[in-house]
């Protein structure tokens, strides 16, 4: 793939730099929670509450694409990391909106319940910080 | 002796996170002391995961179950020289922030993993 307007001599454009370090850990971070939550929870007690878990299971796929993307670095991944900080942010305002006005049809938390109250509302914050730190780096 | 650690951990990890802290707000990156300090953490966590492991073959029951409980001691274990090895290949102060943030995430587990051990003969 041509990138080489924007990439630097000799290899991509760093995403994992300055404050992106922090937010690749806070990304890492959640990828491990919400992939082995909801691994656990899918295969031992999916019935209990499918939707919920099916939720958490898409969320970590998520997680782990932009964490990816952001270790990859260059244009291509920065824009890619940048559609799904959009994605998530609007799966976490979705899901904690379901879930503060539906809670019956979530017998069990989503990684997104409550707008990510769980998780200190890490889940919330960070694409919002993310978006602003990749638009930074164009 | 599992309880005294976990306290005693979430106690060391909040003041890892308050000394990184400190650093970054003074725009420094981690030092060497600040790697003995994530040492000292490290082995605290290890000590954590081999008594915990220790525990089950005992034959303790953790309140929330035995492979959430063991995944958390793993996790606890792994969080903090992660952020250190990522702090390495950053030189600045967001190196410092990171390794507040990993500690900050162990003081959360700590907290977690009370709970999921829960009182022992309750």
């Amino acid at each position: 793939m041509p990138d080489t307007t924007t990439a630097a001599p000799g290899g991509r454009k760093r995403l994992v730099s300055g404050p992106g370090l922090l937010l690749v850990w806070l990304y890492g971070v959640m990828v491990v929670g919400a992939l082995s939550r909801s691994a656990y929870q899918i295969s031992t007690e999916f019935d209990r509450a499918p939707l919920a878990y099916s939720l958490s299971g898409a969320a970590a796929l998520v997680y782990a694409f932009i964490t990816y993307s952001l270790v990859r670095g260059g244009e291509t991944a920065r824009r890619a990391a940048l559609f799904c900080c959009a994605a998530e942010l609007a799966g976490v305002l979705a899901v904690g909106t379901w879930t503060l006005v539906r809670p019956e049809a979530f017998p069990d938390a989503t990684v997104w319940s409550d707008f990510g109250m769980g998780y200190l509302f890490i889940p919330v914050i960070l694409p919002i910080t993310g978006m602003l730190w990749l638009r930074a780096k164009r | 002796m599992l309880d005294a650690l976990t306290v005693a951990l979430g106690a060391a990890a909040l003041a890892l996170a308050a000394w990184c802290g400190f650093a970054a707000l003074r725009d420094q990156p981690t030092k060497d002391w600040h790697f003995i300090g994530m040492g000292v953490v490290t082995l605290l966590a290890l000590a954590q995961l081999v008594v915990g492991v220790v525990e089950l073959a005992r034959g303790g029951k953790p309140d929330e179950g035995t492979v959430i409980f063991v995944a958390y001691l793993v996790g606890a274990f792994a969080a903090v020289p992660a952020a250190g090895l990522l702090s390495l290949s950053e030189r600045t102060k967001w190196g410092s922030v990171t390794v507040a943030a990993g500690a900050l995430v162990l003081a959360v587990l700590e907290v977690r993993l009370y709970d999921i051990w829960g009182t022992p003969g309750a």
